[in-house]
């Protein structure tokens, strides 16, 4: 199953709406919960990225038998430096953010640590595409 | 301890329309940062925060908490409660600072 979606950016309202389908599939679907948080945690946080960080971007989401796929693809600012930025704690979020909760620099933290696989690439002034790869039956493999 | 319980202990107003309040609450979890509650509160947590707004709604959502205690009489926006009444999640406020809170409910044997 393929799940497109359009995410705007500064909407911090909307925020959420693919990440929150994305986990209602998958609940239709039985998957355990614990798997299903690691996938909703993630994209939620690549989602919260795209709003906060670039103009907002595209969501596709593939649901496949055993796995979930997740491409979150911005044309914001990239990343200058990914590992500074996965460090816990660095961010470069606003004022407006930090002051929501957001900008806490966990969010890549949190996306590498439940994701099974995280892929980020970027380029600055170009934009930034994140993977996120996770097993539906991590027992099986 | 169930939702109902963490309302009268706190003598908290819910702002919700909520038909969940026999629901169990097994935890508590005090954070305003969202990404440190989404990496460390447990489902089912009575999550103690003083953001009132709809992405609260969010990331509650994401990870089943039982409640959210918006503290310090912070507001809750408009958006975020009928948020909260779609996706079924009680949200309750209270004067109460977070530590008051998180401590009476300790108190009252949430671990």
């Amino acid at each position: 199953m393929n799940l497109h979606f359009d995410v705007e950016g500064g909407e911090f309202i909307s925020a959420g709406v693919a990440s929150s389908k994305v986990k209602k599939v998958l609940k239709q679907l039985a998957i355990k919960p614990e798997i299903i948080r690691k996938i909703s945690v993630a994209m939620y946080e690549a989602e919260i990225n795209m709003v906060i960080h670039a103009h907002g971007g595209v969501i596709d989401a593939e649901i496949m038998p055993d796995h979930v796929h997740v491409v979150l693809k911005d044309e914001g600012p990239g990343i200058e430096n990914i590992e500074l930025a996965m460090k816990a704690g660095y961010s470069t979020a606003s004022r407006l953010a930090r002051e929501m909760g957001f900008g806490a620099g966990m969010g890549l933290a949190n996306m590498k640590r439940y994701a099974d696989i995280l892929q980020i690439e970027s380029e600055p002034g170009k934009g930034t595409t994140v993977e996120i790869t996770v097993k539906l039956y991590p027992e099986q493999a | 301890m169930t939702i109902n319980d963490v309302q009268k202990i706190l003598n908290a107003t819910v702002v919700t329309q909520s038909t969940y309040e026999n629901n169990s609450v097994q935890s508590g979890f005090v954070g305003d940062l969202l990404s440190v509650v989404m990496g460390k509160a447990k489902e089912q947590c009575a999550w103690i925060t003083i953001q009132g707004h709809i992405n609260i709604i969010a990331v509650g959502t994401l990870i089943n908490v039982a409640c959210i205690i918006v503290t310090e009489d912070f507001k809750v926006d408009e958006d975020a409660i009928s948020k909260a009444n779609e996706e079924g999640i009680v949200i309750m406020t209270t004067h109460l600072s977070s530590y008051e809170s998180a401590a009476l409910l300790s108190k009252n044997g949430l671990e």
